[in-house]
């Protein structure tokens, strides 16, 4: 190990970690500065620019320009030549058993038990564990599948599944409980398309409750406790507390948290491709965009894909869109 | 105001100070201009102790010519060298496991033709005629193979056999009577496992079209999978029968059934075989299993716990071929210092230097066979070169939704034999779309 | 501006007499108390799982499930740490992972506080539509902009040779923005709004407002979004290779790790060591972070 190398890292990390904060305040502080030259009218029209303007023009390079450049390729063929809507129609084709529709069929699948498992457990953890004082502990370990990359989530949830003929004794944990406490046959998790969408989100859920768990704790220790004590002080029960005090100030949190999983479902990719390809059934769009755009040398087919996924996030904006309002008449 | 002022000049010192640190890293990574050679960039896969043979590999040619040569491995080489070469920064090699991608690169003209970089006469006293025609795409000599692995080997247990009073088969028909015989003793003949994450079905395809390759011949076998034989004609239908016949009835030849070869990874396949008692007797895999055999348990030895004989021709018509694979080169820049390694790379001494390590065969002809490190891969290197008909991995030469495709139907046609007709239909749908430029 | 710090201990109003309420309470606690350590032994089964495999040999690994390793004869084995940590360029590779992860955490947080503030307490027009895009944005999937953007960045020469990390933090922003801005702006316009008022009454700019007011009262959040950044961007593989590359001299620790199994995939025993070795840190982060999860920070802050 050289320790001029090393001790060269660690210098440049140090000024970097000093550095970027630095140079983000300066840039604020400068911008209030340049609010400040204009006269008092026009402060409050130019100032929330100085504010938005980074972030959406990061956003704008890096998500939007390359959205519009996937748009247009979803009607070109891999010569660059405009087709139309033939990549949608070779895509979508075969409706119900084209490839794609299965895969539309599992992303529902996702979507709907993903999110709601998720949000269940969360918000359920954040719940129980804020009345206990090692909630530290708990809350770190359940955490704990958040920190491991989806690579090797995929591995342990292989071993997890792994299947051994009726006579062996079983290696995989699953197995083990089925035929060991249950007394039944083994069963083909990842191969057996009646149960291999569940095991897969199975292990997506294990893998993200930790986010939704977080986040949901965060708002729940928002909530003023003063609100909460008077109820308790007024004899009102805990459930009840919950139903009527704590769920509807999480509200917008559990939008938020619900919004992102729902996304994330539709967008779901790592642990199928990982754990079985998509082969038996499991396909989702994002590993047929995957496959379509790196290993066919089908750009315009990816493109296409890409683009069903983004209209079907519109419902999930205009639901989001109906909640703003409401927050914002309240106000 | 005084803070802000303050502020300013402190921001304005750390943005400095910021900008020379964001590029320290590009100024320690600089090793294109110490080496007095120059560089080379190559994208591969080899990671491991396929890293340490190639880097032994290299160690000479970095010696003699001082060129630093900058290799990086990752399992997702599709992702990254398609991005990469889309967006006019690829490596100035690549090494890739399978023609599939490179070919669809030089398709895309995005290759540099080699007949004027390789020294064309050493290439063709060295290997043989097929291995360049391989890697010759419209005229222009794209690929070029450096390591080969042979497939269509089957390993047994060689003590198991001689106590059970098993022979091993030479022909077909003899293939078949063993098999028979091993069911009326209660053996399970055969072990296959076909796992492996995103190519699941590879290892089953592998046994497939080796059965294809005999029965079919080079000609239609070439056909086939340049996409103008159809999946549903008689001779690759009777192909897929034949392996039927080897599987069984509801895969009842193949232990633990279609559930545990589907379900068990490729590099497990040799497990049950030599436990106690032997849970088969027999699988069919390429050269390179050994060392998943080696590592599972340390103690089997080459030759006494296990050996190999060809998979026997499935018709006697085409007698002697076998299916082959091998690692194979492209160039995207061609620089003085690409072209000296490329020709290095394909030269016998640098072969050697892997071959002798073990794990690989390689196609070049001057490379002797007393450097292959024991028996066994002796027997392989032979059987590679005399070989009457080599032909390469179809599946690896097929585009890759159609070798996709093809692995997935090998997974459908193990679960459920009697779906083939379905499953043929649905292959040749996909080839007719795979193979243009859609 | 008062801001009353809260104990936010349970109120522990029992009877000295031992009443059937009581009874029912201590039921409860014992109630809450099981679930809570069931749930989270069960939640941690796989996890478990691979720890003690991480410890056992190949050859058990490919054998027997893990649990069998918890009977005797113990067969446990350090083999594939040591495997792991002798991996060449390690340690440079963390520091990689650091220079990769720091930057590229601060300052999508800090971007996103800005605009979250804006969206959540300035009015402009166009203001909702901007937010729902930017919440639109988040569905992108981030392979189809590997390709443009990597083009752009070779084209004006944005490449690890010339500005070593500054592409990857830069792509790593732009792709963290909407998840940022989504989640901060939720919590900034939970705050409420009189805060605002008295902050206007007392004559204090946006600065102020922003750095005394906002960002205090929001730290649970802003913790919770730097966890989340640095652990997407820590384990990140795909994003690191295509805009740093995989030399040794840039790699992060995903790539060396990604790298322990060969082409043929052996040694996914290596894979458990190396999972549990890189979750060191992520977890460090969470767990230095878990006392910003305080409650009460809001409760009582007007009062006066």
């Amino acid at each position: 190990m050289d320790v001029g190398l090393l001790l060269s890292d660690v210098v440049t990390l140090v000024v970097v970690i000093v550095a970027v904060p630095a140079v983000l305040a300066g840039y604020i502080i400068f911008g209030e500065y340049l609010v400040r030259l204009f006269p008092d009218r026009i402060r409050g029209g130019v100032r929330p620019w100085i504010w938005v303007g980074p972030a959406l023009l990061f956003v704008a390079g890096y998500l939007v320009f390359p959205t519009i450049a996937t748009v247009i390729q979803s009607f070109e063929n891999a010569a660059g030549n405009w087709v139309g809507l033939h990549n949608y129609a070779v895509q979508l084709g075969n409706f119900p058993n084209g490839g794609a529709w299965i895969a539309i069929r599992n992303n529902v699948l996702w979507l709907v038990l993903y999110t709601l498992l998720v949000l269940f457990f969360g918000l359920l953890l954040a719940v129980i564990f804020d009345r206990v004082p090692y909630e530290s502990i708990v809350k770190s370990l359940i955490f704990m599948p958040m920190a491991i990359s989806s690579v090797a989530l995929g591995v342990i949830w292989k071993f997890m599944y792994t299947y051994q003929p009726p006579d062996t004794p079983q290696t995989g944990t699953m197995n083990a409980v089925v035929v060991n406490l249950f007394h039944l046959q083994p069963i083909t998790w990842l191969s057996d398309p009646n149960v291999n969408n569940y095991a897969l989100i199975t292990a997506g859920i294990w893998g993200i409750v930790g986010f939704s768990m977080v986040i949901l704790s965060a708002a729940l220790k928002g909530i003023p406790t003063d609100l909460l004590e008077a109820a308790r002080v007024d004899g009102a029960g805990e459930i009840t507390i919950f139903r009527r005090i704590i769920f509807p100030l999480m509200m917008p949190t559990v939008v938020v948290v619900g919004t992102t999983l729902v996304i994330f479902a539709l967008k779901a990719f790592d642990i199928v491709y990982v754990m079985t390809a998509g082969n038996f059934g499991t396909d989702v769009l994002a590993n047929r965009m995957y496959k379509l755009l790196f290993q066919a040398g089908n750009p315009g087919g990816a493109s296409a894909v890409a683009v069903v996924l983004l209209l079907a996030v519109v419902p999930v904006l205009i639901f989001n869109l109906r909640q703003f309002q409401a927050v914002e008449s309240r106000r | 105001m005084h803070v802000l002022r303050h502020s300013r000049r402190l921001v304005l010192g750390l943005v400095a100070l910021l900008l020379a640190a964001a590029c320290a890293p590009g100024a320690t990574n600089n090793s294109s201009s110490t080496a007095k050679g120059g560089t080379v960039t190559i994208l591969g896969v080899w990671t491991d102790g396929e890293l340490d043979s190639f880097n032994a590999v290299l160690a000479p040619f970095e010696q003699q010519t001082g060129i630093d040569v900058q290799f990086v491995a990752t399992r997702d080489q599709d992702a990254v060298l398609t991005t990469e070469v889309a967006a006019g920064d690829p490596p100035d090699l690549a090494a890739a496991p399978s023609p599939s991608l490179l070919t669809r690169f030089a398709n895309e003209k995005k290759v540099v033709p080699l007949q004027n970089v390789i020294d064309m006469n050493a290439l063709k006293s060295t290997y043989d005629k097929s291995w360049i025609d391989l890697g010759t795409v419209n005229g222009n000599l794209v690929q070029v193979f450096s390591w080969a692995a042979l497939k269509g080997l089957v390993w047994y247990d060689p003590k198991v056999w001689t106590a059970k009073g098993y022979t091993v088969p030479k022909t077909w028909d003899d293939l078949i009577a063993l098999q028979n015989k091993m069911k009326s003793n209660g053996d399970t003949p055969w072990c296959m496992a076909v796992e492996s994450g995103a190519a699941s079905g590879w290892a089953g395809s592998d046994f497939e079209k080796e059965i294809t390759l005999s029965l079919v011949g080079p000609t239609v076998y070439d056909q086939w999978w340049q996409g103008k034989q159809k999946w549903t004609s008689a001779p690759i239908k009777q192909a897929w029968t034949t392996f039927g016949s080897i599987l069984g009835p509801n895969d009842s030849n193949v232990y633990g059934g279609s559930n545990y070869i589907i379900n068990t990874n490729f590099g497990d396949v040799g497990t049950p075989m030599f436990q106690n008692p032997p849970k088969c007797m027999m699988l069919n895999q390429a050269s390179f299993i050994t060392s998943f055999f080696t590592q599972a348990d340390p103690s089997l030895k080459a030759g006494t716990d296990y050996a190999f004989f060809p998979l026997p021709d499935a018709s006697t018509q085409y007698a002697g071929s076998h299916v082959v694979s091998g690692d194979a080169w492209s160039m995207f820049h061609n620089t003085p210092q690409s072209k000296a390694l490329l020709n290095y790379l394909l030269t016998a001494n640098a072969q050697a230097i892997w071959v002798k390590r073990g794990g690989k065969i390689s196609p070049n002809k001057d490379v002797p066979l007393s450097d292959y490190p024991d028996q066994l891969s002796k027997d392989t290197a032979t059987a590679l070169v005399s070989t009457k008909v080599a032909k390469y991995d179809a599946g690896d030469l097929m585009p890759t939704d159609m070798k996709n495709a093809y692995w997935s139907a090998i997974l459908d046609f193990i679960k459920d034999q009697s779906k083939l007709d379905s499953i043929l239909a649905n292959l040749d749908q996909v080839q007719s779309t795979a193979y243009t430029a859609s | 501006m008062q801001v009353s710090a809260e104990a936010a201990a349970p109120t522990n109003a029992k009877a000295d007499r031992i009443t059937p309420v009581s009874i029912l309470e201590r039921f409860q606690g014992v109630v809450l108390h099981v679930a809570v350590i069931l749930l989270t032994v069960m939640w941690m089964i796989p996890a478990l799982g691979l720890l003690i495999s991480s410890f056992r040999p190949f050859t058990d690994i490919a054998h027997t499930g893990w649990w069998v390793a918890l009977s005797p004869p113990f067969h446990f084995t350090l083999d594939n740490y040591a495997q792991v940590l002798k991996e060449q360029g390690l340690v440079h590779s963390l520091f990689n992972s650091f220079m990769i992860s720091i930057p590229a955490t601060i300052i999508p947080v800090t971007v996103a506080a800005f605009a979250a503030y804006a969206f959540s307490w300035m009015k402009f027009p166009g203001r909702n539509f901007l937010f729902l895009a930017l919440v639109g944005l988040l569905a992108v999937p981030l392979q189809l902009s590997f390709i443009p953007v990597l083009s752009a960045y070779v084209k004006i020469g944005l490449t690890p040779n010339n500005w070593g990390f500054v592409g990857v933090w830069l792509a790593h922003t732009g792709y963290g923005l909407p998840f940022s801005v989504y989640l901060l702006a939720n919590f900034f316009r939970a705050l409420p709004s009189d805060l605002f008022e008295s902050a206007e009454i007392d004559g204090a700019g946006t600065l102020t407002v922003f750095f005394r007011i906002v960002l205090p009262l929001s730290v649970p959040a802003i913790a919770s979004l730097v966890i989340f950044q640095f652990l997407w961007i820590w384990n990140d593989l795909l994003v690191a290779l295509i805009y740093v590359g995989g030399s040794e001299s840039v790699a992060p620790v995903t790539v060396q790790l990604a790298n322990l199994t060969n082409s043929l995939g052996q040694g996914y025993n290596l894979l458990t060591a190396a999972a549990f070795l890189s979750m060191i840190i992520p977890l460090i982060v969470f767990v230095s972070l878990q006392r910003y999860f305080v409650r009460g920070i809001l409760a009582g802050s007007v009062k006066g």
